[in-house]
């Protein structure tokens, strides 16, 4: 059944490719050409409708503070209004009618921000008809966005929120494909519809994979690619097509003239190859990341971060000359050939290279504890002689994922004029015992955990076994 | 401090005299019994076992004499159900013994012949400080996935401490699937195939079992036997709380079993039923999600409120993609609610046997593994700081008394690249 869909798919995009061919090679500017700019498609057709929910003026004050740009204050205060940070600092006065908040013996922090995620299009229930995440029926789906897959009501939204202290989240699709399609960035606040859950102004990202994946789908299918090298190839000549389309829809934007065949899966390589889109590209093992790195270069895109870069500390030089990130697990290792050499000193080696380095988590349980999963990246890179201050480390839970997601100039930080993301820990964050006690998005108190009503049941888990129940 | 603890770590691997006594002096030692640590106390273990721990224990004359103030001694933590020693990783096809799904056999399958201690996961996890795992075998072609073993973690050739300690079996949603499509065939095959294993019982010469189509062979009806006799126990994995009734109820027809349960993540809302029947758990300590239909109500607080109504408890290394050491975060984590209202989790000495003695328990090995009390295996790990926070790390790490190294392929990765740019030679060059 799906195998049928995906000839039919793929018969589809070969149709679409072969129109386009003939616009390149008939295209040409007419003599009298005009002057009159090409009408442009839509860059933002299903636009963001999140709206901040109401929050009261808060102080938290006597209180440890990971700034989120590797600074700390003991004994500091914070404090936000109407929805922004207004002042972090030793001593701060609270404003009238401000909610004081007494911090002894607890952290505040910047929400985390889990660059990997697939709640949404890999909810739970993770049953069948559930299952959205990879459309496995073509390695090249560029044209799948993650936001039409994004189901609203994931419990797991609440768990991430409530445990996870998780303001902010990237959703990607699968890693099946090569091209696996568009990402979508979301607010971790329920909403009835994914777009009253989209970030305000993020960027779009764009999912690749390397490796295992796509050879092993569609290798399985008697397809290319069946190797790592028909996966390169596969990449290139599909970048090759985008450089095309996105000449050819340049001119038309600029000079006008018969609009051509719209494409797409190719709009979102053209919003790549612009800067508009960032890659976030799924990759392993330290030489298939150098070798996108030159791929990158050969068609002239950048790679904002490498996901599952479990080596990535073999060629940390090289990601720093790149400027390209890499977004770690703590310590994955072992559960396939190119997760072998995973080691939990990895952060830590990347850090000390002086490349942008990060936690995500892949996982809806993992999400729920990515400041543990940073402690136990700093452990490791203490024990290999690495030391980190903890408050340096929390740049990979918020600062450096909000920088690869683009949206660092509004949330990431406890900053002034910053959106108020923050949470308050009942102890260290690097601490096995501690946990959210309070999480604002946008100022907004989404979470208490000594107020049984500010926390989020989704419409799955209401009515069920267990609902409300602390989780 | 550390660095004279490895030293003389590395000294009595280069002792051959295993008759050594050892004395750990002045530390905090966590027993693994559900005790609360004792401050300042000693650790005395001679040939594979331990000989006493406690605030009034001398360290006997002749002793090699370990002062540990400021670090703290814990029993060697037990994983369990896991895979690890069966395969190099999961997503390695051809080096996976985890489960056979082309094989005629079932129950019959006994995981000890595939145990790879050299594995370099065995030392990975060793070095997490995981001394003992409860290895259990996945499902192939039946309900029944076949017999585990418990193994050690040590750096010898001798991994397998009990095979066939166990038969494992799959009654849920997973047991559905297993068994054709439903929970009903699930069952209809479970009960039929203890009873194919009574008819060989009683007339071995006339029992098939030898046909292509023969539901269970003869080696599987000698394994069942097992199992329906009490002789081993049947570990069962169900969530669902409709499930775990059904399973507590197979007792009425088969009254010898010794049933654990295993996932259970709805068990907290049948824990007195669990407690009164006295089956032990072994579950997941962090899985909170509804992630199928038969976990609808899962929560953190499963197995604190299990705990609290009674039932011997343990947790699962079970999906640690990160290693089965995680294990001891987890029991941390569980320390970590009981200062949530509305959560139960475990005080901090129940934390620690749950990833110790409780598992351990499970299968009635309480009394050789699982814990520092007299007489149990030398199973010992010194930690620099509290066994179940984060930042903690062995320093020094004993199975049944040897001492273990302390380097893994891990360590040597790291090592390696420690500057990811090479020197003089390439890095394949560069090695300890």
């Amino acid at each position: 059944m799906g195998h049928v869909r995906g000839l039919r798919l793929l018969a589809g995009a070969a149709v679409a490719l072969s129109l386009v061919a003939c616009g390149g090679a008939n295209g040409e500017r007419p003599k009298t050409a005009s002057s009159t700019p090409g009408k442009a498609y839509s860059r933002d057709p299903y636009p963001s409708t999140y709206h901040r929910y109401p929050g009261v003026p808060t102080l938290v004050r006597n209180v440890t503070v990971f700034d989120g740009e590797g600074g700390r204050i003991d004994n500091g205060s914070v404090l936000f209004a109407d929805g922004k940070i207004v002042a972090i600092g030793q001593t701060l006065d609270a404003p009238a009618g401000a909610s004081v908040v007494d911090g002894q013996g607890k952290w505040i922090t910047p929400g985390v921000i889990d660059i990997h995620s697939h709640l949404g299009d890999y909810p739970s229930p993770g049953i069948r008809a559930l299952s959205d995440g990879n459309e496995a029926t073509a390695p090249v789906t560029a044209d799948v966005w993650a936001e039409h897959s994004v189901w609203p009501q994931d419990p797991g939204f609440g768990r991430a929120l409530a445990n996870g202290g998780v303001t902010a989240l990237q959703i990607l699709p699968g890693s099946a494909n090569l091209f696996g399609g568009r990402s979508v960035v979301l607010k971790n606040v329920y909403a009835r519809t994914t777009q009253a859950m989209k970030f305000p102004g993020a960027p779009y990202g764009l999912k690749m994979a390397c490796g295992e994946n796509p050879k092993r789908v569609y290798g399985s299918k008697g397809r290319e690619p069946s190797t790592r090298m028909g996966n390169i190839a596969v990449d290139r000549a599909t970048w090759a097509k985008a450089q095309t389309y996105k000449r050819k829809w340049d001119k038309y934007e600029r000079d006008g003239g018969d609009q051509p065949e719209r494409d797409i899966a190719m709009d979102t390589l053209r919003g790549v190859l612009a800067g508009e889109i960032r890659v976030q590209n799924h990759c392993y093992r330290a030489d298939e990341m150098a070798t996108v790195l030159d791929m990158a270069k050969e068609f002239g895109y950048h790679v904002t971060a490498f996901h599952h870069a479990v080596e990535a500390y073999k060629i940390a030089d090289l990601l720093k000359a790149n400027d390209t990130c890499a977004a770690v697990w703590a310590d994955w290792y072992g559960f396939k050939m190119e997760s072998y050499d995973g080691i939990g000193a990895n952060l830590a080696l990347l850090e000390k290279a002086g490349a942008c380095a990060m936690i995500h988590s892949d996982d809806a349980n993992g999400i729920q504890r990515l400041n543990q999963e940073v402690a136990k990246a700093l452990s490791a890179g203490r024990r290999a002689g690495i030391d980190i201050p903890d408050a340096v480390a929390w740049k990979w839970l918020s600062l450096n994922p909000a920088r690869a997601l683009g949206i660092d100039n509004q949330t990431g930080s406890l900053k002034p004029g910053k959106m108020a993301d923050v949470v308050l820990w009942n102890g260290n964050p690097f601490s096995v015992y501690t946990r959210p006690e309070k999480v604002w998005v946008d100022g907004a108190l989404l979470y208490d955990a000594n107020d049984p009503k500010r926390r989020p049941v989704s419409d799955f888990e209401l009515g069920q076994p267990g609902s409300g129940d602390v989780k | 401090m550390i660095r004279a603890l490895l030293l003389s770590a590395a000294a009595l691997i280069a002792a051959p005299a295993l008759a050594q006594t050892v004395a750990i002096t002045g530390a905090t030692v966590a027993l693994g019994d559900g005790s609360a640590p004792i401050q300042n106390a000693t650790l005395v273990f001679r040939d594979g076992r331990i000989i006493a721990a406690g605030s009034g224990v001398a360290a006997p004359a002749g002793a090699e004499v370990i002062d540990a103030h400021g670090k703290w001694v814990s029993p060697g933590l037990v994983a369990g159900f896991t895979g690890l020693g069966l395969h190099d990783a999961n997503g390695i096809e051809e080096s996976n013994d985890g489960s056979a799904k082309g094989s005629p056999f079932a129950a019959a399958i006994d995981v000890s012949t595939a145990i790879n201690p050299t594995g370099v996961k065995i030392a990975n996890e060793r070095l997490g400080g995981v001394t003992r795992a409860l290895v259990a075998p996945d499902t192939g072609n039946s309900i029944f996935a076949g017999q585990g073993a418990v193994i050690d973690l040590g750096d010898d050739a001798d991994p397998v401490m009990r095979a066939r300690a166990f038969q494992y079996v799959e009654l849920g949603e997973h047991g559905a699937r297993d068994a054709g499509g439903s929970r009903p065939a699930a069952y209809a095959l479970f009960r039929d195939a203890l009873t194919q294993a009574q008819d060989y019982r009683r007339n071995p010469a006339t029992f098939g079992g030898r046909d292509r189509g023969a539901l269970i062979k003869r080696s599987d009806a000698e394994a069942l036997l097992k199992v329906i006799d009490g002789q081993v126990p049947l570990v069962v994995h169900v969530d669902r709380a409709s499930d775990i009734r059904n399973v507590l109820g197979l007792t009425r027809d088969y009254p010898k079993l010794r049933l654990v349960l295993t996932g259970a993540s709805e068990g907290w809302r049948v824990a007195r039923e669990i407690a009164a029947a006295k089956v032990p758990v072994i579950a997941a300590a962090l899985a909170d999600l509804p992630e199928s239909f038969e976990a609808v109500a899962a929560t953190e607080s499963n197995v604190g409120r299990m705990r609290a109504a009674g039932v011997q408890v343990g947790l699962s290394a079970d999906g640690a993609s990160g290693g089965e050491h995680n294990i001891r975060q987890y029991a941390g984590n569980l320390v970590a609610i009981t200062r949530i209202p509305g959560a139960t989790g475990l005080d901090w000495g129940q934390a620690l046997a749950s990833i110790t003695s409780g598992p351990a328990a499970a299968l009635g090995l309480d009394g050789e593994i699982g814990s520092l009390r007299p007489g149990r295996r030398a199973d010992v790990i010194l930690w620099d700081g509290d066994p179940l926070e984060i930042e903690s790390q062995p320093v020094a790490i004993w199975i049944d008394g040897k001492p273990q190294p302390m380097h893994s392929r891990q360590t040597e990765l790291r090592d390696r690249y420690l500057t990811p740019t090479e020197g003089a030679l390439p890095k394949a060059y560069d090695r300890r």
